[in-house]
């Protein structure tokens, strides 16, 4: 096992399969010379040349058009989309033509690629670089989604990703890609559409995402110490496909369901999660589910209010401390 | 027989086209035509449900591209795309049937009118919202540089297409990246009911927004289909040997209103009738006949191209609606639809 950064993780799973396979091409914006704003992508070019690693003009539909168009005829692109805020600027491309040619020309048309995006909030970049949209992508049928929370799950998750033949977007945590922590040596390729049980309590199942995983993780310390109170805490890794039978079991044996979101309140990934476990779990349940989200508003800047508007570790502690005795 | 040996010494065997790439052109044109005025006919009949966008009238420009481009080649079309996805090979019945919404249809009945594909064919789809179509088709050009296959992606859309920004974006995107991709935009004089240059900063929608990207400004007669196929020949082959896109404006015009819902009553008065003078088919008869193929030559492709379609049309209307099962296939390369356990 070796210590890497989430940031590193990222250029380890893009390496990895490049070197695997010569269809894996790479390409957006200043990924390739500057090895990506965050610093992601750093060695990609050096290691792969030109021709594989590629930088672009700032033409989100251009970029994640090519991809589909290369992904329909042979290539496995990965495509970077700078902030996932950009999306909206060529959404058209991920939800009208990526997400259903195959079912739209009934299973001819092939669409292996990987959209990968720097996703959350945290950075003090306001409402236009900070949003957490994994609920957008979310509700598309034809997407696979999926936002690691650890270094070993970025790679791993990048590596499966790749390996799919459907299109997947990769949410990446801006806020933790200085994040460290140990990746398994060699080949690590990881299953989408697998949650993972971080700790079992007795009280409450935390059902979290990407950096709410961290917060939710901190909470359950606090609550066990302070408060007496035991939590599941659940890393959901996958949105679609989502892994309802881990989810429904862990919940059924404590009786109570949080959710924990960045994404803001209406629609969020953690509704669809209360719906079926409402819908399949009820009876099983000791009390109301309870959702701790982002507020349903545009993400202020200044870090002041930004930390009061994600959910922090201090307020799923005081939710869940006062709803659950 | 005796007929056939007679033409080949004709006139039109003679210069860069010859006779039997003329009869191929003619024969697609009328292929593209008959179907597209069959669909008509079943529409008022209600065997086709949905809306339709007809390309009566600006066959020439499929037809001439359809016949020059190597199997292998790659087309990309919008939903105004039943004809260039015949003139990539796809079967008659298979258009038809899916129009009509049978089992038999292209797409099993689940993309429709509008997104009609072979990929079997090279037909790499119709894409039903503007302008989405022209980043794709540069990526599958990128992809066939890469693979190094020489083969070529052509894209089509109509004049609205170019005050979109994917247009500019895949422009400026091919040329940097010097891809193998023909970007042909069918200037039929309006977008839907607007006429473009009402809504356009420059004459030519296309072409006179080549020189932002480095191309150079290429305004065809997009109903004259021996011009049609020269300019396609001569952009096909030479972003086959990498010399980088075009961007082609075919000027012509629909004989029918935008779609289906639309009779065109926004059009001065005396144009279409204008235009159906120009009719592409009507004038390369005329050509041909002047070349010196014999008239029955024509009659013969005309009879064959009726019943071909004939056939194809009690074929698809034979064929059964589509399986229920189908609603649930193809979301996912699995084959299913499954977005959880």
């Amino acid at each position: 096992m070796a210590e890497l950064t989430y940031r590193d993780a990222v250029a380890a799973g893009i390496a990895q399969e490049m070197a695997r396979d010569e269809r894996v091409v790479f390409l957006g914006e200043d990924v390739a010379h500057a090895g990506g704003v965050f610093k992601a992508t750093v060695g990609l070019l050096d290691k792969f040349g030109p021709k594989r690693v590629r930088d672009c003009p700032i033409s989100e539909q251009a970029i994640l058009g090519a991809a589909m168009g290369a992904a329909m005829t042979g290539l496995r692109p990965i495509a970077e989309i700078m902030f996932s805020d950009f999306l909206a600027v060529c959404w058209d491309i991920v939800a009208n033509e990526i997400a259903k040619s195959r079912y739209m020309t009934n299973g001819q048309v092939q669409m292996p690629l990987v959209i990968r995006t720097a996703n959350g909030a945290g950075s003090r970049f306001g409402a236009q670089h900070s949003q957490s949209v994994e609920n957008w992508a979310m509700m598309i049928p034809g997407i696979k989604v999926v936002a690691p929370a650890f270094p070993a799950d970025v790679k791993g998750l990048i590596a499966a990703a790749v390996r799919s033949d459907d299109p997947v977007l990769v949410f990446e945590q801006k806020s933790l890609y200085p994040f460290k922590g140990e990746v398994p040596d060699g080949e690590h390729v990881d299953e989408l559409g697998k949650a993972r049980v971080l700790r079992r309590g007795k009280d409450c199942t935390i059902v979290a995402l990407a950096l709410m995983v961290h917060r939710a993780l901190a909470a359950a310390e606090i609550l066990e110490k302070e408060h007496g109170i035991s939590c599941t805490v659940i890393d959901v890794r996958s949105l679609v496909p989502l892994d309802t039978l881990t989810i429904l079991a862990e919940v059924a044996a404590t009786g109570r369901l949080v959710t924990v979101e960045e994404n803001p309140r209406l629609c969020g990934w953690g509704a669809e999660i209360a719906s079926i476990i409402a819908d399949e779990c009820f009876w099983e349940l000791d009390g109301p589910i309870i959702r701790i989200t982002t507020p349903h508003i545009p993400l202020p800047s200044a870090d002041h209010l930004e930390d009061n508007t994600i959910p922090s570790v201090e307020r799923i502690v005081r939710e869940i401390s006062e709803k659950i005795d | 027989m005796d007929t056939k040996v007679k033409n080949k010494k004709s006139a039109a065997a003679e210069d860069d086209i010859g006779r039997d790439i003329r009869l191929e052109l003619f024969r697609m044109q009328l292929e593209l035509r008959l179907c597209e005025k069959r669909a008509y006919d079943l529409f008022l009949q209600n065997l086709i449900k949905g809306t339709s966008h007809l390309s009566l009238g600006q066959e020439a420009i499929a037809a001439a591209f359809g016949v020059a481009m190597r199997p292998d080649d790659y087309t990309f079309c919008t939903y105004r795309g039943h004809a260039h996805t015949l003139a990539r090979g796809a079967s008659m019945t298979g258009v038809l049937g899916e129009l009509m919404g049978r089992e038999c249809g292209l797409l099993g009945g689940k993309g429709g009118s509008m997104h009609l594909t072979d990929v079997s064919k090279g037909a790499m789809g119709s894409y039903a919202i503007i302008g989405a179509h022209l980043p794709v088709a540069a990526g599958a050009a990128w992809s066939a540089q890469y693979r190094g296959t020489e083969q070529v992606a052509v894209c089509f859309f109509g004049d609205g297409t170019t005050n979109i920004g994917a247009f500019h974006e895949a422009l400026n995107f091919s040329v940097v990246w010097k891809l193998p991709v023909i970007f042909v935009c069918e200037n039929n004089l309006y977008m839907e009911y607007t006429p473009i240059s009402a809504v356009t900063a420059v004459e030519h929608p296309a072409a006179d927004r080549a020189a932002a990207y480095n191309l150079e400004k290429i305004v065809v007669d997009g109903n004259d289909v021996d011009a049609m196929y020269r300019t396609a020949t001569k952009y096909i082959d030479r972003a086959r040997k990498g010399g980088g896109p075009a961007l082609i404006e075919a000027m012509t015009y629909r004989h029918s209103g935008h779609s289906r819902a639309d009779p065109g009553k926004y059009r001065p008065e005396g144009e279409l009738e204008k235009w159906l003078e120009y009719d592409p088919i009507k004038i390369y008869r005329e050509r041909l006949l002047g070349l010196g193929i014999v008239e029955a030559t024509l009659t013969d492709i005309e009879g064959e191209v009726m019943q071909q379609v004939n056939e194809a049309t009690e074929t698809a209307k034979a064929s059964a609606p589509p399986s229920l099962d189908g609603i649930y296939q193809h979301v996912w390369a699995d084959g299913g639809a499954a977005w959880r356990n």
